[in-house]
């Protein structure tokens, strides 16, 4: 009896001591991987991945996503997750407006022009984000937490942001409007204007028994913001996504002997400079790794988080996520960003853009929700 | 195969694009910027997704 008393303790104490074994050495990496960042290309550099590393850690950690509360409230009325991003992005406004109107340009805002293209842009991204239920920031959070519809979709993002990217201006050159931006005091009154006149809206289609916001989004949200905000001082421009995705494309197309003379994008005296350097001196691309190493970290945390089985798709649905993936990197580059680069970035530094692409990306959304069955993402309703 | 296999798969896929990225464009971390852009008295020239190429070049 007491021998089996022996065992039972040992394997009792051994199986909480892999878990703490596990996870600090989890903490460690992550603190290591900022470590040798700001080592080998600077201390601003380490920063940018250690910020990225926090918006991972809050997306997977805290479930906030994009396209899910989007189709939460196309499917059920469930505004919960918009409120949420709304809130976040309030947040930033107030901080980043006032703070990019003091400053005597040191930082930027995500300001781009209105038009044809950057209208149809949103709406395909919205679309497509529906589709893999994964947008420009799910998608890492997604392809790092093992989500294997992500994993396939993230190359052939990368892929259709550079593709975009080359043919950004024969686009833009279509009609577009000057930029048109708020900013200053007024602009945050605007701003928050428009973010609660959205968020009364939503309160009046939902049904009484969703209309409240749970204590984990509102944390999510106030961290999330905080991290933007922390991206806009360190890099002096706000949180982007689609941007250093295209870049990673570009860079291997690149050495792989392709010529870029022929687009007027990636011919420009800034984006070679960008493709001669380091990716871990851009700050998008920053981000960008820390979200995927936070995502990775957060699901590695959990007991039994990456031991679920990737479910088994058919053909048609792989060929989906594929070319969702192409689209969602494409359409973003048209549109000025995506969900993070236009919606969160734009609105909450005062770009007209953001407002419309919001509305564009999610009629687009509404189509989504419907494609996703159809190519057998998931059972038909 | 578990969501082990496809998330280990994404993360030693960011460790070969930084790894392949770094022979071909090593960093230089005496060119680095100051640690903050507010108050470093320079304009920010990071590409981002919502600009059109600056024909000035930053």
């Amino acid at each position: 009896m007491l021998s089996t008393d022996v065992t039972t303790l040992t394997e009792t104490h051994e199986a909480t001591a892999a878990p703490l074994l596990r996870r600090g050495g989890l903490v460690l990496a992550g603190f290591a991987a900022v470590f040798a960042a700001a080592l080998v290309a600077g201390g601003r550099f380490g920063l940018m991945l250690a910020i990225g590393l926090g918006f991972g850690i809050v997306l997977e950690g805290m479930r906030f996503g994009f396209a899910g509360p989007w189709r939460a409230m196309i499917l059920r009325r469930d505004p919960a997750g918009i409120w949420a991003q709304l809130l976040a992005i309030g947040l930033v406004t107030l901080v980043a407006l006032p703070m990019i109107s003091a400053s005597s340009g040191e930082l930027a805002g995500a300001q781009a022009p209105v038009g044809f293209a950057m209208i149809a842009g949103a709406f395909i991204f919205g679309a497509a984000m529906q589709v893999v239920l994964g947008c420009g920031s799910g998608t890492l959070v997604n392809a790092g937490s093992g989500n294997a519809v992500a994993l396939v979709a993230l190359p052939f993002f990368a892929i259709g942001s550079f593709a975009g990217a080359y043919h950004l201006i024969w686009w833009t050159d279509l009609g577009a409007l000057p930029i048109i931006k708020f900013s200053g005091w007024q602009g945050v009154v605007l701003t928050l204007l428009g973010l609660s006149a959205i968020a009364g809206l939503l309160w009046k289609l939902a049904p009484p028994e969703h209309r409240r916001l749970p204590r984990r989004l509102i944390v999510a949200a106030v961290l999330l913001a905080g991290f933007a905000i922390l991206n806009l001082l360190v890099a002096g421009q706000p949180w982007g996504v689609v941007y250093g995705l295209g870049l990673w494309a570009a860079k291997a197309a690149s050495a792989a002997g392709a010529d870029l003379s022929g687009s007027a994008f990636w011919s420009a005296p800034g984006s070679l400079d960008r493709l001669q350097a380091s990716i871990l001196t851009d700050y998008t691309s920053l981000t960008n790794i820390g979200i995927v190493l936070g995502a990775f970290l957060v699901a590695s945390w959990r007991v039994d988080g990456l031991s679920q089985k990737v479910p088994g798709l058919p053909a048609q649905a792989w060929l989906a996520a594929i070319v969702a993936g192409f689209l969602l990197g494409y359409s973003s580059r048209l549109a000025f960003g995506c969900n993070v680069g236009a919606f969160f970035s734009g609105i909450s530094t005062g770009s007209l853009h953001g407002w419309v692409w919001f509305a564009a990306a999610f009629a687009g959304s509404v189509y989504g929700v419907r494609l996703r069955p159809l190519f057998k993402l998931e059972p038909r309703p | 195969m578990t969501r082990l296999v496809t998330a280990t798969i994404a993360v030693a896929g960011i460790a070969a694009l930084i790894a392949l990225d770094a022979s071909a464009t090593p960093p230089n971390p005496y060119k680095a910027p100051p640690l903050l852009a507010l108050g470093s008295g320079t304009a920010p020239s990071g590409g981002f997704c919502g600009a059109l190429p600056d024909p000035a070049g930053k």
